[in-house]
């Protein structure tokens, strides 16, 4: 049984009284200096009070009812349990019908809905696309890459500026795109990947601000903050298509994309070279006495991510037909981590449903869009501490002895 | 001549803040060995509410000098229990997890306050009230050296004497210094690990929100997202100087900002911060313990 003891609730108590002397001077009082105004904001406290009261006792509550959970389990102790959750996601006569009911539903899905409700699902199925190629990084060889977009804006201006400068068209740049990028990921990873993990992450942190800079400031170059315009959309047989049916065609291409991703991804994940990426996330120095070369199976993970970057870059070019740098901030790459870990690291299943959520719940609950990058780090931090496998824990393949040792 | 000396000062005071917020990154990592990603935010944290208390006191008409101390000391105090709250809720649940966790636990942290101060506030700059006066004896030099920066010269200076004091002759610095060394051992010998943690936390984000009170005055506005670049420099320097070592973190601070300030000054100011980062980018390469740093081996 879950109890509300008096320890918890004075605990709460005190934990709002805290909050509400710690968010005082920022919640409260807002000044506007230019004419000298105070605006006290008194309900705000009150606000901040309530919230930090429910958030402490729901949190007690939810280590009361995890600790009686593992009591439970160690009793259990052998049988292998897995939460229905996993049990759930990894059953194939479960997933494989869902899976096929999801595809069909995608593939009617221009049929069905508006032109603007195919552009914001176009807008998340590339969103899949990122995500799965972070996922590739971070989730498959434990690497943090923070800089993720950059790759991405490689992918873009790769594409955009070919087509401005020679004409070149989307399905010679797409490839182009892709090798860029890669080109850029081994061009990065070569001097950083001997770091250890935290040294990484600001690394590429920085090589994104870098990219960023050069593209805003090298006004020759990328033609500056105005970005680029006039970008051709995707040819289809040189038939000319109206402007809807241009937008369902993008909209196939990404299912195309997507498709792609998940194929070789699934592939790659039982390879030779996925498990040594795995092998790379769970223990490096084991790893490498295992007889795996660190640093090429590093360099492996981090081009094959930057490549579906570059990819997802060519095709944002050629959707939107314009980009600037902005699309391309640290926020950016900070809401793809934020797919990937509430999804699952190293989990497809559990990626795809995670951009579904970030991305299309912010463009369904317009009210709330202001409050979007305020919930991608909350939710950075409560997945962390409450849920670190992500909504669809990843399970590997494992094998199980027999109950008498015979295998 | 001038124009070099004018650079040399800009530089001693860039890195003077650097050093402010970089000792915060180096003693919370040589503690528990974590990036705390969320520590620009804390000085940003830091500038805001001494802009917010300073405003409030000018409104009701206190003097110049009561409002510079009583802004900053709030400012201090506020950053201080932020840092020990980002600590507590974001950083000791997740003792023990795998490396990746606490990182990507601090990245959402990060986003998370910088989102909180821009929504509860406002998403634009806002001019920061000047509260160093400029001194009449000061006027030969002015053109390269203000108020301000010889203020945060010295402010800089007693503080970084304090902390060595602090951390060399006072119980809570030996104590710091031998969790740093082998938390486990520390903590079998009597150490109250937790406590130590909570107050490493608690004087980095006093000496951020120092940094952030100084360096608001001499540019003279702020906006939400002043923190994150700031962050990642000063990260820059503490890696610069040797993750971990506090004279590193100082050393790292003043380097990286005397050569920010002549790269801007003799080469291009739109790439300032490229400049950071591919030093950063190189020491790494080059020598990744950094110049005061050890190289460790990791041991299975």
């Amino acid at each position: 049984m879950n109890v509300i003891t008096v320890k918890i609730f004075r605990n709460a108590l005190v934990t709002a009284l805290w909050f509400m002397f710690l968010t005082f001077p920022i919640m409260v009082i807002k000044v506007n200096t230019t004419e000298n105004l105070i605006i006290w904001r008194w309900h705000n406290l009150l606000y901040v009070g309530v919230t930090a009261f429910t958030a402490s006792l729901l949190t007690a509550l939810y280590r009361q009812y995890r600790d009686r959970k593992r009591g439970q389990q160690q009793q259990k102790e052998g049988t292998g349990r897995v939460s229905w959750n996993e049990r759930f996601f990894n059953t194939p006569a479960i997933t494989r019908p869902i899976c096929a009911l999801g595809a069909l539903f995608f593939l009617v899905f221009p049929l069905l809905f508006s032109t603007y409700q195919v552009n914001i699902m176009t807008t998340a199925l590339m969103y899949v696309v990122l995500g799965l190629g972070l996922n590739i990084v971070v989730g498959v060889a434990g690497l943090l890459n923070l800089g993720y977009v950059a790759f991405y804006a490689v992918g873009a201006y790769t594409y955009a500026l070919l087509n401005m400068h020679y004409g070149v068209g989307f399905w010679v740049a797409l490839p182009l795109g892709g090798i860029m990028a890669a080109l850029f990921g081994i061009l990065l990873g070569f001097p950083v990947l001997r770091l250890r993990g935290d040294y990484l992450a600001i690394v590429t942190l920085g090589f994104g601000e870098i990219i960023l800079l050069v593209l805003k400031n090298w006004s020759e170059f990328s033609q500056g903050p105005g970005g680029i315009s006039n970008i051709s959309r995707p040819g289809l047989f040189n038939i000319q298509l109206s402007m809807e049916a241009t937008l369902n065609y993008q909209y196939y291409l990404t299912i195309a994309m997507v498709l792609l991703t998940i194929f070789v991804i699934n592939r790659l994940q039982n390879s030779r070279i996925g498990r040594a990426l795995f092998a790379l996330r769970e223990d490096e120095i084991a790893c490498q006495a295992m007889g795996i070369d660190k640093t090429t199976i590093k360099l492996t993970a981090f081009a094959l991510g930057a490549t579906w970057a570059g990819l997802a870059g060519v095709l944002f070019a050629a959707k939107n037909a314009y980009i600037n740098p902005d699309s391309f901030t640290f926020l950016e790459s900070a809401m793809i981590l934020c797919i990937v870990v509430l999804g699952g690291m190293g989990s497809i299943l559990g990626v795809i449903i995670g951009a579904l959520i970030l991305i299309l719940l912010p463009e369904y609950l317009r009210a709330f869009s202001d409050y979007r990058m305020l919930a991608f780090g909350a939710i950075l931090v409560s997945m962390m501490i409450f849920r670190p496998q992500g909504i669809v824990a990843n399970i590997r393949q494992s094998y199980r002895s027999s109950k008498d040792g015979v295998p | 001549m001038e124009y070099f000396l004018e650079l040399v000062f800009s530089g001693l005071t860039r890195g003077s803040i650097y050093a402010l917020i970089a000792l915060g990154y180096t003693m919370v990592y040589g503690i528990i060995g974590l990036i705390n990603f969320a520590h620009g935010e804390i000085y940003m944290i830091g500038a805001f509410t001494a802009l917010i208390i300073a405003t409030v006191l000018n409104m009701y008409g206190l003097p110049l000098p009561a409002v510079l101390i009583l802004a900053s000391i709030a400012a201090v105090i506020w950053s201080a229990a932020y840092g020990f709250t980002v600590e507590r809720v974001a950083y000791r649940p997740l003792r023990g997890a795998p490396r990746l966790s606490p990182l990507i636990s601090a990245i959402g942290m990060s986003i998370f306050l910088q989102n909180y101060v821009m929504l509860a506030q406002t998403p634009n700059f806002l001019p920061f009230p000047t509260l160093i006066p400029e001194p009449a004896f000061l006027e030969p030099i002015a053109s390269m050296v203000g108020a301000t920066d010889l203020a945060i010269l010295l402010v800089t200076t007693v503080v970084m004497v304090l902390l060595t004091l602090l951390i060399k002759f006072t119980r809570t610095g030996k104590a710091m210094r031998a969790t740093s060394q082998d938390r486990t051992m520390a903590f079998l010998v009597g150490v109250n690990v937790d406590t130590v943690i909570s107050i490493t936390f608690i004087i980095g984000s006093s000496l951020a929100a120092i940094g952030g009170v100084l360096i608001a005055s001499h540019i003279g506005q702020i906006n939400f997202y002043i923190g994150f670049i700031a962050g990642i420099k000063a990260f820059t320097a503490a890696v610069l100087g040797g993750i971990g070592s506090i004279p590193g973190a100082v050393l790292g601070s003043f380097v990286l900002g005397l050569t920010e300030s002549f790269a801007t000054g003799y080469v291009s100011s739109a790439y300032e911060d490229v400049f950071a980062f591919s030093l950063l980018v190189l020491i790494l390469i080059f020598r990744p313990a950094g110049l005061l740093g050890k190289a460790s081996i990791e041991k299975v």
